[in-house]
């Protein structure tokens, strides 16, 4: 056991961080607009080109063939740098779009994608959920029907995240209705510039629109964008979903740093909360969750570099982040007092909105409920519930719309 | 960096594991139990013939000398097997207050004694309930030459006292609290049994009047807490593998137990419950790693990571213990099934070397000086 860094990981450390401290820009102006994917794909290039990109990427791909420890390390100084943020942001494109590519698809579609991801070329988006199939993902409806050489799609997704940004989108379709719910599906590449295929962005309880609904009306694929066989789509979705788990297990904030100085910052009887016994109280327990995480965290990257794939239990990270957040955030902006209601004179409305964001912690990429069935089943062993629509042609099964 | 256990430690663990389930099972806890014997003797023969009494005591002091990770992993499959021997008094306590703060003298004297199993130990720190100021502890000493003091007081409960040979004392000589190293075995030291929530660990009260001790190391509250960070850590791999076996019975039962015509794990009341057991419980079990590491390593952040580590595995335990028995319904609440012997050991952990609320203020504290140190805010996290 280990936690400090060898004498090669040290100097790893050393070079990313300077090369970070030489080429890190201020993006922060242009957050909530289209710039915002301008600075993603311009940060992408410029690490691409300082050898910092993909990391764990075969060369021939555009990576570097580091060892996962490095992606580790790097990851942690560009969080100090303040550029996670726009790596955060493509995390789609990397690590779950790129990632399914990379496992299932074949020669050429890795040629033609991964080197332009690699280089900040390529934005991609998920469109696997519908209005009728989230938790229950293999219940989508999206129709795929081959014509010659092409497939055609019909068919409504939603919820897709930066769809409205996106040059491509990793689908799922359903390519026969008659088969077993799991069974009639078919993964697809689409160009997200295809006639027929429109983005709506939804307005988000938090204001802003990063997710959409994308509609298809005859739109086209080549039968060469389908990646693994005809009806093999629910085994090439549970790819990206993996990908998933293990890519979102430490992307979001645990903001302890930022309660820590409004603890500090924050007035409170004769003195400043931090002096309050409740307040400690809560400092604490803030910090044992937060490094809970993080240590858990690094214990996932460890068993990776040493070349384990990350299992079920990695769903451990974002089921033990989101309600405890919440919780936390609520608490907080309980600490303003008369104060709470609006922060702008402070500039600190960042409470608000991480008040806000945090309710989709507990529902994106796994629902909490559905992070416990995974747990419960896959880690613990536990048996599945009784089910009606396992063995029955999917369009047998009863459905509310 | 590499975080987890090497080979060689997690074969030391899979013989450990063998071993007590063997020579440990809970019919040994019960009968220490139910019993007024204060621990299993021949248990505790075995487990220093095993050398593992004398697993992180240097070898010019009589032990082997291997190490504090070594340490972790037999205290993990300690307490998933509610070792009813005074391991933690003489090891994690006795013995780290002696290479803490004991003299050369000191060190030769007892720590081969400890490292052999000959001699026990045990901590007196508590004087009744409640939490009170160190200059408000009524046990005291005071010098009479020659490196002696005079010890007065009454120490209670005091895990092991019963039987111990020697007890790390804390007392206040001149209003500052200090450890005193005090042989038991002395006619001014009376000793009386003291019922306690887990009587597989029995308590003393333990009453000195006039006894005679030794000071271990600089007087002042710094010592004091060395002592209660190192032996957190350690104490907290107990209830990280007690804890463990909580959620593994709870599981295996839910895989058993039928009721409505399903195993009561496919209910996702008990389902979820349970995948909430594992969640908490593997993010304690990461800060318990960072906790071996730093004890391991003499790191800066020994401090933090001690509070850190004793907080989560504290509740993890806690929660384990209580939901496990909720998962059993009915026969959770039998004398005949082990689950009580979990929750009675889980709160004996959970409170013996002092409160939740206690150790959020010495983390926050730790917190503080590590930001003074940094001299910025920022480094906090
Ligand atoms: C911010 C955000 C971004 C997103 N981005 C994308 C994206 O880019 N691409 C994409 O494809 N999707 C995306 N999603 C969709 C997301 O994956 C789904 O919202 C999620 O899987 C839940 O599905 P649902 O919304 O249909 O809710 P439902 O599945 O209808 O769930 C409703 C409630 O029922 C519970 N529930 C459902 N099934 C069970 C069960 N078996 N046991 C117990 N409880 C159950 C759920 O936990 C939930 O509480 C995004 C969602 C959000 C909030």
């Amino acid at each position: 056991m280990n936690f400090d860094d060898s004498a090669e990981e040290a100097s790893f450390r050393a070079a990313a961080g300077s090369w970070l401290s030489a080429n890190k820009f201020d993006y922060r102006t242009s957050r909530t607009s289209e710039n915002f994917f301008d600075a993603v794909r311009k940060w992408q290039l410029l690490k691409h080109e300082g050898g910092w990109g993909c990391l764990h990427w075969p060369k021939e791909y555009g990576g570097q063939d580091a060892a996962p420890i490095q992606t580790l390390i790097f990851a942690q100084e560009e969080q100090a740098a303040g550029m996670a943020m726009l790596s955060v942001a493509n995390t789609i494109t990397i690590g779950m779009a790129a990632a399914t590519i990379m496992h299932c698809g074949n020669s050429q579609q890795k040629q033609r994608h991964l080197p332009r991801i690699a280089r900040g070329e390529e934005v991609w988006c998920q469109l696997f959920s519908e209005p009728a199939a989230g938790s229950d993902l293999a219940g989508i409806k999206t129709r795929a029907v081959r014509d010659g050489d092409d497939w055609v799609i019909n068919g409504q997704k939603v919820w897709t995240s930066y769809a409205q940004y996106s040059d491509y989108g990793i689908l799922v379709a359903r390519s026969d209705p008659s088969a077993a719910k799991h069974k009639g599906l078919t993964f697809f590449l689409v160009d997200m510039k295809s006639p027929g295929l429109e983005v709506r962005p939804i307005k988000q309880a938090s204001g802003g629109s990063d997710f959409n609904e994308v509609y298809f009306d005859n739109v086209r694929i080549p039968d060469s964008n389908r990646v693994g066989e005809e009806g093999d789509g629910w085994r090439v979705s549970l790819t990206t979903l993996m990908n998933e788990r293990a890519a979102v297990a430490n992307i979001f904030p645990t903001d302890f740093e930022q309660v820590w100085n409004l603890a500090r910052e924050t007035p409170l009887n004769e003195g400043m909360a931090i002096e309050d016994s409740a307040v400690r109280s809560l400092l604490a327990d803030w910090h044992v969750w937060s490094r809970g995480l993080k240590n858990f965290g690094m214990r996932l990257q460890s068993d990776m570099s040493q070349g384990k794939v990350p299992g079920p239990e990695a769903s451990i990270c974002k089921l033990m982040l989101g309600a405890q957040r919440q919780t936390y955030l609520s608490e907080a902006l309980d600490l303003m007092d008369f104060g709470g209601p609006a922060l702008s004179n402070s500039g600190d409305a960042g409470w608000h909105f991480a008040y806000l964001r945090v309710i989709a912690n507990r529902i994106e990429g796994g629902s909490d409920e559905i992070l416990r069935n995974i747990i419960g089943e896959r880690v613990l062993g536990l048996p599945s519930e009784p089910r009606v629509d396992k063995n029955t042609p999917f369009n047998a099964i009863p459905t509310a719309l | 960096m590499n975080f987890q256990f090497s080979e060689e430690q997690e074969l030391l663990r899979s013989q450990a594991r063998k071993f007590l389930e063997k020579e440990c099972s809970s019919q040994v806890v019960r009968e220490v139990l139910e019993s007024d014997q204060p621990f299993d003797r021949d248990l505790w023969s075995a487990v220093a013939e095993l050398g593992w009494t004398g697993v992180a005591i240097p070898e010019e002091f009589g032990g082997l000398g291997v190490g504090y990770l070594e340490l972790c992993v037999i205290a993990e499959e300690l307490g998933r097997a509610l070792a009813p021997v005074p391991f933690s008094s003489s090891i994690y306590l006795a013995a780290e207050a002696l290479l803490l703060g004991g003299s050369s003298t000191q060190k030769q004297r007892w720590l081969p004694k400890i490292a052999s199993g000959e001699t026990t130990g045990a901590f007196a720190i508590a004087e009744g309930a409640g939490a009170p100021a160190w200059n408000r502890m009524n046990t005291k000493a005071e010098t009479c030459g020659d490196g002696q003091f005079r010890i007065n007081g009454v120490k209670t409960p005091v895990l092991d006292g019963l039987k111990a040979d020697i007890a790390i004392v804390v007392a206040l000589e001149n209003q500052v609290p200090g450890l005193y190293l005090v042989d038991l075995n002395q006619e001014n030291v009376t000793r009386t049994l003291e019922p306690s929530i887990d009587e597989s660990r029995p308590h003393a009260r333990i009453t000195f009047s006039d006894a005679l001790g030794e000071r271990l190391g600089k007087p002042g509250v710094a010592t004091i807490r060395q002592l209660l960070d190192r032996a957190a850590i350690l104490v907290a791999f107990e209830q990280l593998g007690g804890a463990d076996a909580c959620l593994q019975m709870a599981v295996s039962y839910a895989k058993e137990r039928f009721a409505f015509g399903r195993a009561i794990g496919s209910f996702q009341a008990i389902k979820h419950k349970l995948a909430d057991m594992y969640a908490e419980l593997e993010l304690a079990r990461s800060n318990c790693f960072f906790g071996a590491w730093a004890l391991s390593t003499d790191d800066p952040e020994l401090s933090e990571a001690a509070a850190v580590a004793r907080l989560s595995i504290s509740r993890a335990y806690t929660n384990c213990a209580k939901e496990s028995i909720q998962v059993h319904g009915g026969i959770g609440f039998t004398w005949e099934l082990d689950a009580h012997l979990y929750y009675r050991r889980s709160k004996l952990l959970n409170v013996a070397l002092g409160s939740p609320a206690r150790w959020q203020e010495y983390l926050i504290q730790s917190l503080e000086q590590k930001e003074e140190v940094a001299g910025n805010h920022a480094r906090v996290a």
